[in-house]
């Protein structure tokens, strides 16, 4: 390990991976050490013995939940919007062609007491339980003004300033109701709370057209999902990144981030030997996330914690027509909370798990200090649970933004239903390490016949 | 009326032993000495016609480099058809290397995969440290096919990917068994990403056969 590296990338979760790809495709050499034995950190898909080991040290998984092998379980619930920035990472580098994607067959929302389907087609719109009739009519309203904005065409605005104008503004100009706002800022535009409704409402519309275009291009739901478990994605990305020359190190664990005098990344102990970089990017555990503060300089700083429940069911959960993947949505006024609560459910359509068992993750970011209580009323939607994982999660960032020092360190991964916050962090991290911007060029094809 | 038919072919071994090179001269007739460890082609593909006018499209994944430090992704094996596995007949270590390989697709890749163990750089026989009988004797215990070939000269190459092609179970389209899939060409029901259609409902990708 005497070699000098260009950057040293630790973890392999879905943000290292991806960023350890588009850096080897960009030319530059890189190490990627993870200290596990397997792909995936956080963002890992377990099979049942991995999932035993680690939530049930004790216990071996009970032989009735069938082969070892046929599991794929997330630690982290998330799906990709079909539209989104990931899609178009994933075409841009090609890896594409080492993953298989199914769609989430349906996208719901609780409203009430009870969930409803959340319209893919205006059909389903026009006979949604969600909206009465005339509100109908005024939502159909608010659609059109959206669709038809242009920027440059002022008349298209009916006196809305997106960049202005907060979302409680344009909801008052068409009228809608309370539920409306709830089903349009929480299952459309995916805000976990309701801050955005004071705030401009250009991220919103950006929120809502990525949702729509998203349901627009396969149809069921907006998102889409790999078969055999979300941890193929931080694998596909780690292949890439070896195919254009990045060396891969499991199974190592790292002893020390040695910086200099100054505090500048200097290179990573493991396994008593130093090896050298100008850079290092990593997971927020790699650089003290959860003990005691290194040497007086804190690296990283818990920003919240996400309780997540992993639910193992023997049947569809009730009232989604039997979906075989879904998400259900519990905006956070229905529950009287400042938090939605997110439900994220696949099964053996997917290859994450043996036939007639379905996986259902709820979620939610924890506002007590009874996290398990917070996820109450998404548990009382599933039905009878066969067996239930739960773990409390902290969420870190980074204090410094790592242009001083060369240590570059990832977020964790937040309780959003998608991937885009994912894909931000890497564009951010890709900025700071490499000076400018990413752009995504076409991999230059190499399949050979 | 030809059929053809896709699988996908995982090649496995000690570093050096010429796993990238065998590719190379199945799918390009190439060779070159120096070649350095495999950058940037690590997906081939490459089409053997059967006596019967049958195709079989091998779809060739490289390790690119992940077996060096233990660090294959499951991915790799998934949906594996057929795996060749080879090693260096100068190097004995190298086929202890094979046989620990050929035990890890034995635990990890779908049972009915074809292996092929395959000693390399027969050009070499000079220096041959690894005898037929023994490499021979192991296949036989193991069930496996069992070839040496020549990267440089050639020897055997055509010969051994053809002989894979004739045990691959031709009778069922991969894509129709359980497990397979995630080739680009065959029978699959999930979504395709680099079709760019909004509006477009149900994007089932049809069967192009």
């Amino acid at each position: 390990m005497d070699e000098e590296y260009d950057v040293i990338v630790l973890g392999t979760g879905l943000t290292e991976c991806i960023l350890s790809g588009l850096l080897s495709v960009e030319g530059k050499k890189v190490l990627h050490m993870d200290r596990n034995d397997y792909y995936g950190g956080d963002s890992a898909s377990l099979n049942l013995t991995q999932l035993y080991r680690k939530f049930r040290p004790n216990q071996a998984p009970p032989a009735e939940l069938g082969r070892d092998r046929d599991y794929a379980v997330d630690l982290i619930p998330k799906f990709i919007i079909a539209s989104g920035e990931l899609t178009r990472i994933l075409v841009h580098t090609d890896v594409t062609r080492y993953l298989e994607f199914k769609q989430i067959a349906g996208s719901f929302v609780y409203r009430d007491g009870k969930i409803s389907k959340v319209p893919s087609t205006e059909m389903e719109a026009v006979k949604s339980p969600l909206m009465g009739l005339f509100e109908k009519r005024r939502a159909k309203k608010f659609f059109e003004f959206l669709q038809g904005w242009k920027d440059d065409d002022p008349t298209t605005h009916q006196g809305i300033d997106l960049d202005k104008d907060s979302m409680k503004t344009v909801y008052e100009k068409f009228g809608l109701e309370t539920g409306t706002q709830d089903f349009i800022g929480h299952a459309m535009a995916l805000y976990l709370d309701d801050d955005y409704i004071t705030k401009p409402a250009r991220p919103t519309y950006d929120r809502i057209v990525l949702y729509t275009s998203s349901m627009a291009r396969y149809g069921k739901s907006p998102y889409i999902y790999p078969l055999y478990g979300l941890g193929e994605l931080p694998q596909s990305f780690a292949r890439l990144s070896a195919i254009y020359g990045g060396t891969y190190m499991l199974d190592k664990p790292i002893d020390a981030i040695v910086t200099d005098a100054d505090g500048k990344f200097v290179g990573v102990t493991s396994g008593g030997e130093t090896v050298k970089a100008k850079q290092v990017i990593g997971d927020p555990s790699y650089f003290g996330a959860g003990s005691e503060s290194e040497g007086g300089k804190m690296r990283v700083v818990e920003v919240g914690k996400v309780v997540r429940a992993i639910c193992l069911l023997k049947h569809p959960i009730p009232g989604t027509d039997d979906s075989d993947s879904l998400q259900i949505i519990i905006p956070q006024n229905q529950v009287g909370r400042r938090n939605d609560i997110y439900i994220a459910m696949v099964s053996s359509t997917h290859n994450v798990c043996a036939k007639d068992i379905y996986v259902a993750i709820v979620s939610t970011i924890v506002e007590t200090d009874k996290a398990e209580l917070e996820i109450a009323p998404g548990l009382n939607l599933l039905g009878p649970i066969h067996e239930k994982f739960v773990s409390i999660s902290p969420l870190y960032a980074p204090t410094t933004s790592g242009e001083s020092d060369n240590i570059f360190i990832t977020r964790s991964y937040d309780a959003t239903s998608h991937f885009e916050t994912v894909v931000e962090d890497v564009q951010d991290i890709w900025k700071r390490v490499m000076g400018s911007d990413l752009v995504l060029k076409k991999r230059e094809v190499e399949v050979h016949e | 009326m030809s059929k053809q038919l896709q699988f996908k072919l995982v090649l496995l071994g000690e570093s050096a032993v010429g796993k990238s090179s065998l590719v190379l001269r199945f799918v390009k007739d190439q060779f070159d000495d120096y070649r350095e460890s495999t950058i940037g082609a690590a997906f081939l593909t490459q089409t053997v016609t059967l006596e019967d006018q049958t195709t079989v499209k091998f779809e060739i994944w490289d390790t690119a480099g992940q077996e060096r430090y233990k660090s294959l992704a499951p991915m790799y094996y998934r949906n594996a058809n057929c795996a060749v596995v080879v090693y260096d007949i100068t190097q004995p270590s190298s086929l202890e290397k094979a046989r620990t390989w050929i035990r890890e697709l034995q635990r990890q890749a779908d049972p009915s995969i074809v292996i092929a163990l395959c000693g390399n750089k027969s050009d070499l026989s000079a220096r041959r440290q690894v005898s037929e009988e023994e490499a021979k004797k192991y296949a036989d215990e193991e069930g496996l096919m069992w070839a040496e070939t020549s990267a440089k000269t050639g020897e055997g190459v055509t010969e051994i990917f053809t002989a894979i092609a004739k045990k691959l179970p031709l009778t069922a389209p991969p894509s129709a068994r359980a497990g397979a899939g995630r080739t680009p060409t065959g029978a699959r029901s999930g979504v395709d990403l680099n079709k760019q259609a909004p509006g477009a409902k149900g994007q089932e990708e049809a069967c192009n056969c």
